[in-house]
């Protein structure tokens, strides 16, 4: 009998893509699923010691008035859970320690990134080196774009996928850096797990509206060096079915959306011996 | 203690924001600029040490990767003028309450944070910039005066060291709480005068009415013993001024009116709204019997009708015209966070799962001068734009469509519609949760956000034209993220059955909210000193009208109030318990102790006596049209194809979210490139299930020029038949009617009041005869009766506008249909007949000229059409559908082509027609109920058999040939044109 594997998707404060990313888990053979508000973490109802996959989805945190997902990062270093007094961020800590994996996504991702888990060099979670900001066009969108998985990444979750097409969403997905050496890092570990591209899903691109915001290298999406933390601004969660695609209806697709690719693999891996 | 934070981008690092201003400052203000760098000031109101401070600026208010802060010096240098904005007192500032949040979590202390934005604009190598300019730059484009205030400095002589002194715009309250007497044993001129002087928008007749209670002997008996006097009191007086605003009564609907209809004699109307709205709605549910599936239509805040055994759905669509008008911004990001919270307070309460959004405004290049008191177009294009992205995206709510109208009569107010859905559980703890009961001894408790200035008297000023006196107080500015907190803890507590009762405080504020739940149980008592206040100072008048955002009414039982408030606390959202509910027949509010209103239910609601009005209808005769056939209609239809009400709207579409819930079925732009026009939205509520809702809207106020009527009819007309073509069927298609009119009450600054109330009453009557035919009956609607301008002899009136919007269910979302052509050798169909209908078409308005010939709808022919073609979708026969609407059939097919890539022969002689005289009449006449479908050839026979004898003909082949070629009445070809430049003119007007 194969483990009973365990998802957290955590909502509150603005978050609002929880009950899709929730089905996908569903979807992608995780046993148990809990939405979780973060106030029933901060007062000790939940805690994330009890899963084995943290989603982080998409919304605007606090609305995301002090830049993206700032003030929602701030909340998570600095809150303490009522109880043991421990902060959620300790919690987290041991959540990556115990090598279980972790999600973000749009929202999540830049929330990832502002806590400094992501990139997360040399197993330093508590120390922002990157950033995602504003979209060079100055705007949010909505549009649907091609991504190319790097084969050589260590991300647990793009494992097997060299093309996927997913929407994007943001009005700030650019990824930048203000040193080199970490972009070097991440490429030399190859922690760039996706990159947006063109329709061939060939290679990586920076022509707009191609790439949707101008991010250094196109990058769409990094993971730690583990593999088992892994950011993205495109939303996998809203391509879980054929009818989701922007042209279902003039292509033959799979019934599947390509989407959920990421969330198999997710649960592939917990209920493996590799974890 | 006050510290000023900047913060600001690295050198080097592009600002998109910045980059975004200056191309405004270029392109609309046509002013040479060379650079605009923006930076973001935080005014801090709190006993942080510096340590603290440091660490709040180097934590959550900065991004350590990209941007540099400095503590009380400036970061702005080498400009020729640097522009400050900030808030006016009292205008929500969310980011500032944000900030205020984070330092709390960081250090513990409570500090008010008050935010503005800088502008250094530098001129490089090109002339440099006056003062004027400056200003021009301030005024007309970065600040609304109205809500902001701005500060212009000079660079010559600027010392970044010196900082700017920090200035807060802290609200200084009344310094005492008071409670107004009024007399009203006064004369007609001194009401008047007090109407007039406290902005109530009551007439005479109505303030005489209230003098006239007051002066029952049983009445001032009762009020004795609560220590009420004779006279009025300033809470009451306010209180029967917004229940009785035509906002919230809708007296014209509900008039009695004499009607010459210009045949001779003269009929009376006891209400158009029974006769014609509700009228239609209650024969169409007693035609469908046992399979009534309208749950609750016309009592509750939105409409609720029937999805599934497990599901009902909600809907309703708002507008909010007149703050729109004055800060487009915070006026169009209530006007959407607003009616979410009618959806979300109809029944027990509906999570909301779409927005659509339609706005009408003046047309973005407008060149002429702008009256007082008018924004540009163009600002109200972006402020409106920019408010429903950020209440819909930040809401998680998905726009799912809408559609953009221009005329310049929406110069004096533009129309904002916002309609929102939403999904609840048929059943819940045990009950159906379509009804609302209250109990007496039900405590009223609010939640949400806290009560302010903001937004008192929107009610009565949205009764009224936009005039010189319109009150600044009634802007407010929404903040979706404490009304998503709101809803998430609310959802929570429905779930739990912790609440009898929900309902919204929009229009009025609590005045409405508990005054309208009050009759549920009979009465209520409510202490206004309870209620939470922004900042202190605010009069009880000012408390119970106050239209603050994002807060509901609830009704509580006494043994679930602790389990709420718990429940609130614990998801940080504040919740207040207010009074209770009664069954003493009163509408009894106290300060504390102390009554301060005292008024009888039956009173405040049906005090009012039914207005009577005038009408008169004579029909406008417009010259006929006069030009000459062009001779190359391929740019004609170039030309209709860049008309504003045609092009894409794709810049727009692309800023709003509309995929997120993950229900997404058919998105609002379609096709090989994902950019054509879809017709309706489709999404599924529920992701483990294929039934699906479809929404779509249908609106043509160009036809109010020739007849209302037939406006009113085409606008249910291309709802329908959006949601038809894209595969709904009759069986389950319910409306929503929204009428936006001008002044329809006949004064003498409104002299022809008579005509404009004529007009409505025969938009109303095709409204009843349409909904009747096709069975889609209204289950809520709207109106907005005041949509004029008057400043000195300057009067603007909207054209009548109805929008109508439906939704329906499908039964499985994968037999639905897109608009773009799918596959070279598809047959092309035109289904529905085309007449000589070019009265206030576009193809007229391209050519100057109204014409008489207003397009009419057929439903008894469009009728069993439109079953026909449902089952030919349902059956997978149809390979892609699109309706004809503005710009005929030529529009359609160039739209169906160009969105799929291919091209396609037209021919068109073969299209089913009468009355008609040149090919430019066939390609550009709006003949209602008309659809461009292709059906692959093997399909062909079982299509034609289901079509039977509907006016349907081939009317050509899709090609491979990147090209639309159109073959006249005669064969020759009068249109040849490249696909790629037909969609160029398509998307150009409005690209980004």
């Amino acid at each position: 009998m194969s483990r009973h594997i365990k998802a957290i998707v955590i909502t509150g404060n603005g978050t609002n893509c929880e009950m899709e990313t929730a089905h996908a888990c569903r979807l992608a053979g995780f046993d148990t699923i809990d939405i979780v508000h973060i106030s029933e973490l901060l007062t000790g109802t939940k805690r994330l010691d009890d899963y084995d996959f943290l989603n982080l989805p998409g919304g605007f945190l606090d609305g995301d008035d002090l830049g993206s997902a700032k003030a929602g990062a701030n909340r998570l270093l600095h809150a303490r859970v009522s109880g043991d007094g421990e902060r959620l961020f300790d919690q987290l800590l041991r959540f990556i320690a115990a090598g279980k994996l972790i999600i973000g996504i749009c929202n999540g991702f830049q929330l990832l990134v502002k806590l400094g888990v992501l990139p997360g060099l040399n197993g330093i979670y508590d120390r922002q080196r990157v950033t995602l900001t504003f979209n060079d066009s100055g705007r949010f969108e909505d549009r649907w774009v091609y991504l190319r998985g790097n084969e050589k990444s260590p991300c647990v979750f793009t494992r097997g996928i060299a093309g996927v097409y997913l929407p994007v969403r943001h009005g700030e997905g650019k990824f930048m850096t203000d040193d080199t050496a970490i972009l070097d890092a991440m490429k030399a570990k190859n922690l760039i797990a996706l990159q947006y591209s063109d329709a061939t899903h060939s290679g990586a691109t920076m022509d707009y509206p191609a790439n949707p915001n101008g991010s250094t290298d196109a990058i769409a999406g990094i993971c730690n060096e583990t593999g088992r933390i892994f950011g993205l601004m495109p939303h996998p969660e809203a391509y879980l079915h054929r009818t989701n695609h922007p042209r279902w209806t003039r292509e033959e697709l799979p019934e599947e959306g390509m989407g959920l690719l990421l969330f198999r693999n997710a649960a592939a891996f917990l209920k493996s011996g590799e974890f | 203690m006050l510290n000023r934070i900047e913060i600001g981008f690295k050198e080097g690092l592009r600002d998109a924001h910045g980059e975004k201003i200056k191309e405004r400052i270029i392109g609309h203000l046509h002013i040479p600029v060379d650079s605009v760098r923006t930076f973001e000031i935080y005014t801090i109101d709190g006993d942080l040490d510096k340590d603290e401070l440091e660490k709040a600026v180097g934590g959550p208010l900065s991004d350590p990767v990209i941007q540099n802060f400095a503590i009380n010096r400036s970061l702005a240098s080498a400009f020729d003028w640097l522009i400050e904005v900030g808030f006016r007192p009292g205008v929500t500032d969310n980011v500032g309450k944000t900030a205020g949040e984070a330092i709390a979590v960081l250090t513990g202390k409570q500090a008010r944070v008050y935010t503005s934005r800088q502008y250094a604009i530098g001129t490089g190598p090109l002339p440099s910039l006056s003062r004027s300019d400056a200003e021009r730059i301030a005024t007309e484009l970065l600040a609304n005066d109205l809500i902001q205030r701005y500060t212009i400095y000079p660079g010559a002589g600027w010392d970044p060291g010196a900082g700017i002194t920090p200035f807060i715009p802290k609200v200084t309250g009344n310094a005492k709480i008071r409670t107004a007497e009024i007399d009203l044993n006064v004369s007609d001129s001194e009401l008047i005068q007090i109407s007039q002087e406290r902005l109530l928008a009551l007439t005479l007749e109505e303030m005489r009415i209230i003098q006239r209670h007051l002066q029952d002997e049983g009445f001032l008996a009762e009020r004795r013993t609560f220590g009420l006097s004779a006279k009025i009191t300033d809470v009451e007086l306010e209180c029967l001024a917004q229940t009785w605003s035509e906002h919230c009564k809708h007296k014209i609907f509900n008039a009695k009116i004499q009607y010459d209809d210009n045949s001779g004699r003269v009929r009376e109307i006891d209400s158009l709204f029974a006769s014609c709205i509700k009228a239609s709605t209650s024969e169409i549910r007693r035609r469908m019997g046992e399979n009534d599936w309208c749950l609750s239509v016309f009592t509750d805040n939105a409409g609720i009708i029937r999805f599934n055994d497990a599901w009902s759905l909600v809907f309703k669509v708002e507008t909010h015209n007149s703050p729109s008008a004055l800060d487009p911004y915070g006026g169009a990001l209530t006007g959407i966070v607003g009616v979410n919270r009618d959806p979300f307070g109809a029944g027990r309460g509906a999570k909301l799962i779409f927005n659509t959004d339609v706005f009408c405004f003046a047309p973005p290049a407008y060149e002429k001068p702008l009256p007082a008191r008018i924004l540009h177009p163009r600002r109200i294009y972006e402020g409106v734009r920019e408010g429903v992205e950020h209440g819909g995206n930040k809401s998680g709510i998905p726009t799912i469509n809408g559609c953009i109208v221009f005329d310049e009569r929406y110069l004096g107010k533009p129309l904002v519609y916002c309609g929102t859905g939403g999904i609840m559980p048929a059943v819940i703890q045990g009950e159906a949760s379509h009804l609302k009961t209250i109990l007496p001894g039900d405590i009223i408790v609010m939640t949400g956000g806290r009560i302010g200035k903001d937004g008192i008297h929107g009610a009565t000023f949205s009764s009224e034209e936009l005039h010189e006196g319109s009150p600044v107080t009634a802007v407010q500015i929404g903040d979706p993220i404490t009304q998503k907190k709101m809803t998430d803890f609310l959802l929570v507590a429905r779930d739990r059955g912790l609440y009898r009762a929900i309902t919204d405080n929009g229009a009025g504020g609590l005045s409405s909210s508990v005054g309208e739940t009050a009759g549920l149980s009979g009465g209520c008592e409510l202490d206004l000193a309870k209620a939470p206040l922004k900042y202190p100072g605010l009069d009880p008048w000012e408390i119970l009208i106050s239209e603050s955002q994002e807060r509901m009414t609830l009704a509580v039982s006494p043994e679930n109030i602790d389990a709420f408030l718990a429940l609130a606390k614990l998801m940080d959202v504040e919740a207040t318990a207010l009074g209770r509910y009664t069954d003493s027949g009163w509408f009894h509010v106290r300060y504390g102790e102390k009554t301060v209103a005292l008024i009888e239910l039956p009173f405040l609601h049906d005090g009012l006596p039914q207005m009577e009005l005038r009408a008169s209808w004579t029909a406008p005769v417009h010259p006929e049209a006069d030009f000459p056939v062009p001779e190359d209609l391929g740019d004609e239809l170039k030309k209709m194809l860049s008309r504003l009400n045609i092009c894409s709207k794709e810049s727009v579409v692309r800023q709003y979210d509309h995929e997120v819930q993950g229900g997404s079925v058919v998105k609002p732009l379609t096709g090989v490139c994902n950019d054509g026009p879809s017709d309706a939205a489709v999404i599924r509520p529920l992701l483990d299930s294929f039934e699906g809702i479809v929404v779509s809207n249908g609106i043509c106020p160009r036809y109010s020029d020739i007849d209302a009527g037939a406006m009113a009819a085409a606008a249910i007309d291309e709802a329908v038949r959006n949601a038809i073509a894209t595969g709904a069927s009759l069986d389950m298609l319910a409306g929503l009617d929204n009428f936006c009119w001008c002044d329809p009450v006949q004064t003498e600054r409104n002299p022809d009041g008579d005509y404009k109330l004529a007009q409505l009453i025969r938009a109303n009557e095709a409204l009843y005869d349409l909904t009747i035919a096709y069975g889609v009956p209204c289950i809520s609607g709207k109106d907005s009766m005041k949509n004029d301008y008057q400043i000195g002899s300057i009067r603007i009136s909207v054209p009548p506008t109805l929008l109508f919007s439906t939704i329906g269910k499908i039964g499985d979302v994968r037999r639905v249909v897109t608009m773009d052509f799918k596959k070279s050798g598809d047959i092309v169909y035109i289904l529905g007949k085309t007449y000589r209908e070019l009265g206030g078409s576009e193809y007229y308005a391209l050519h100057g000229t109204i014409g008489n010939t207003v397009p009419l709808v057929r439903p008894e022919t469009a009728k069993i059409l439109y079953q026909r073609l449902s089952r030919a979708i349902q059956e997978g026969l149809v390979a892609s559908c699109h309706d004809c609407s503005d710009g005929g059939l030529g529009v359609a097919v160039a739209e169906c082509a160009f969105a799929g890539g291919l091209g396609a022969e037209i021919d068109l002689a073969m299209v089913p027609a009468e009355g008609i005289v040149w090919d430019d009449e066939l390609m550009f006449s709006e003949s209602q109920s008309r659809f461009i479908a292709t059906i692959r050839p093997e399909n062909r026979a079982r299509f034609e058999n289901i079509l039977g004898d509907s006016a349907c003909a081939v009317i050509g082949t899709v090609s491979d040939n990147e090209r639309l070629t159109i073959r006249g009445a005669k064969g020759e070809v009068v249109a040849g044109e490249k696909l790629s430049l037909l969609k160029e003119a398509w998307q150009k007007p409005l690209a980004f």
